[in-house]
């Protein structure tokens, strides 16, 4: 068996999430190869090559993959799919686009966000928010997975020592094209790889008062996150956003400030080693969650916070 | 041009789902039902257009059993102008979702495709792309923001891992609906009574010509474990030396 993980990456380096979807693939057992499909991205390609336990890199370098559009990229991943028993993504953005699109191009039907690994044909994906978790056998010729990086650790990122074969691009579909994005530039750890994560919700009640999140999260060298809720109401951009729809994130410890604790917040951070609470509501759902749970009026609670992490 | 929505009916999201007992599926005996917000969103947008004159008909599409006419009717209420219902039975894999979609699409030929990023039952995520891929359109996922340029082209915004992105597609196109793209209404109960005088088409698969057949086979549906209630600290000192002493995770 062969397996094909899809790389995420940014053209100069490889994201740490392909890390968690190649422990995944290890699970499945066979020669794993890692696709990077970019422009410029032979860093990125020089990067996977490092990664323990890959055999090969493929490195299909042109214009068209720059942005990761979907309509190129799973045209690549059809033409190379015959020589591969599974095509794997980690369920990053660029993963939850593409593979979907290559899954009905090989009339597959794609596992999403696979948990565990059970056997090379089932597996199993958290449904309902989390509340449930199903287990599924696949048929299909290929399977077609993309990986919750949660539940997999990640492979060392050195000590391989795999080839980077270039491979011919699988051209233009001319459907769509990248017209521009609006990055947020942040000093602070990827939220989704932090390992600390500080979360604010509607108990924020601005986007200003997140500065005081912002203080705790840099004496701690956290991420900052959010709840569905504050993102709505506009206090932080959509990419802060943790839950059933947005980022899943299981840090070392997830600070819950002023967050309720809804369930679809929970499915995107139940599985943090340590949370904290610190709401000023003693019934908020959150404290069912919590490790240790801190009833208290947040805007007092948090600079106190920082000052006392100061010491 | 024609815009066509796909709904889909799911426990509701307020609803705390519970896991049968033998382990085949979740419970949905006398569970309230809604139609999956993220496809709330999708008819929003599509009757949003249709105020803003850029749009003359609204499709409101939904595929499963005879109950998922009620969902139809949610959109119709909203302000979709008729239904197409294709009634099975049969479990719908994201997969056959596709076919169906394609195969109505085939029929109705409209300049857009609207359907929710996620349906929140399974939480597959795939259902857009893989209509795009079968009918050979571009996709515009998690979409925040769309414009109609003109006939042939729109330009999106999409929400990233890292920000916001803005893609141009070719029309016609699928988009898949993302939070932040608008706050959908709650239809009037005149426009509920009016929903009601409304067609709805119904279909098979058969029809359709297409096999539904499930592809991936549930083993076992299990509740997740149980994360239990820690302990309630007193001040913000006692949690630090916690944190730093007792989980040592600062």
């Amino acid at each position: 068996m062969s397996i094909l993980v899809l790389a995420e990456h940014d053209n100069a380096s490889l994201k740490s999430a392909t890390l968690h979807a190649v422990t995944a693939a290890q699970k499945i057992g066979g020669d794993i190869h890692i696709l990077v499909a970019g422009a410029g991205a032979q860093g990125a390609a020089d990067a996977a090559a490092k990664v323990a336990g890959v055999a090969k890199v493929l490195l299909a370098d042109d214009a068209i993959y720059g942005h990761a559009l979907a309509e190129n990229v799973a045209k690549l991943i059809v033409s190379l799919a015959p020589s591969y028993s599974h095509i794997l993504s980690a369920a990053t953005v660029n993963g939850k686009n593409i593979l979907p699109r290559a899954s009905a191009l090989l009339d597959v039907q794609q596992i999403s966000e696979i948990s565990e690994v059970n056997s090379p044909d089932t597996f199993t994906r958290p449904t309902y928010a989390g509340n449930a978790l199903t287990t599924v056998q696949s048929a299909d010729k290929i399977k077609v997975i993309t990986v919750r990086a949660t539940a997999f650790d990640a492979v060392a990122e050195t000590g391989g020592s795999a080839a980077v074969e270039k491979i011919a691009s699988a051209g233009d579909a001319g459907l769509s094209k990248f017209l521009g994005q609006e990055v947020q530039k942040t000093e602070r750890p990827e939220l989704t790889s932090a390992r600390i994560v500080v979360s604010g919700g509607r108990g924020m009640q601005s986007g200003d008062n997140f500065k005081m999140l912002e203080e705790v999260a840099d004496k701690l060298g956290a991420a900052v996150g959010a709840s569905r809720a504050a993102v709505d109401a506009g206090f932080v951009p959509n990419d802060y956003q943790v839950g059933q729809t947005g980022k899943i994130v299981a840090p070392d410890l997830y600070v819950a400030v002023g967050i309720s604790g809804a369930i679809q917040h929970l499915a995107g951070m139940k599985d943090s080693k340590v949370i904290v609470a610190i709401n000023k509501d003693e019934d908020a759902p959150i404290f069912q969650v919590a490790d240790y749970g801190l009833v208290a009026d947040l805007f007092q609670a948090v600079p106190e916070l920082a000052k006392e992490l100061s010491k | 041009m024609k815009v066509l929505v796909a709904v889909k009916r799911v426990i509701d999201a307020n609803v705390k789902v519970r896991v049968k007992a033998d382990g085949t599926g979740v419970e949905t005996q006398n569970v309230k039902m809604s139609m999956n917000p993220f496809c709330e969103i999708a008819t929003e947008e599509a009757v949003r257009l249709k105020e803003a004159g850029k749009v003359t008909e609204i499709v409101a599409v939904s595929l499963g059993n005879a109950q998922c006419a009620e969902t139809i009717r949610t959109a119709l209420a909203m302000g979709a102008d008729r239904g197409v219902h294709v009634q099975t039975d049969v479990e719908l894999q994201p997969l056959a979702v596709a076919k169906l979609l394609k195969a109505v699409i085939d029929k109705e030929q409209p300049g857009l495709v609207i359907v929710g990023k996620q349906a929140i039952d399974d939480d597959s995520n795939q259902t857009g792309q893989m209509l795009s891929a079968l009918l050979g359109w571009p996709q515009a996922t998690f979409a925040s923001k769309l414009v109609l340029n003109d006939n042939s082209t729109a330009t999106v915004t999409r929400e990233v891992d890292g920000g916001l992105e803005t893609v141009e597609v070719k029309t016609p196109f699928v988009m898949t609906t993302d939070l932040r793209l608008n706050e959908p209404r709650y239809a009037s109960l005149p426009n509920i009574m009016k929903a009601k005088k409304k067609p709805i088409d119904a279909l098979t698969p058969e029809q359709l010509g297409v096999d539904p057949t499930p592809r991936l086979k549930t083993l076992k549906v299990t509740e997740p474990p149980k994360r239990s209630a820690g302990i309630k600290v007193k001040s913000v000192a006692e949690l630090v030396d916690k944190l730093k002493n007792e989980a040592k995770v600062i």
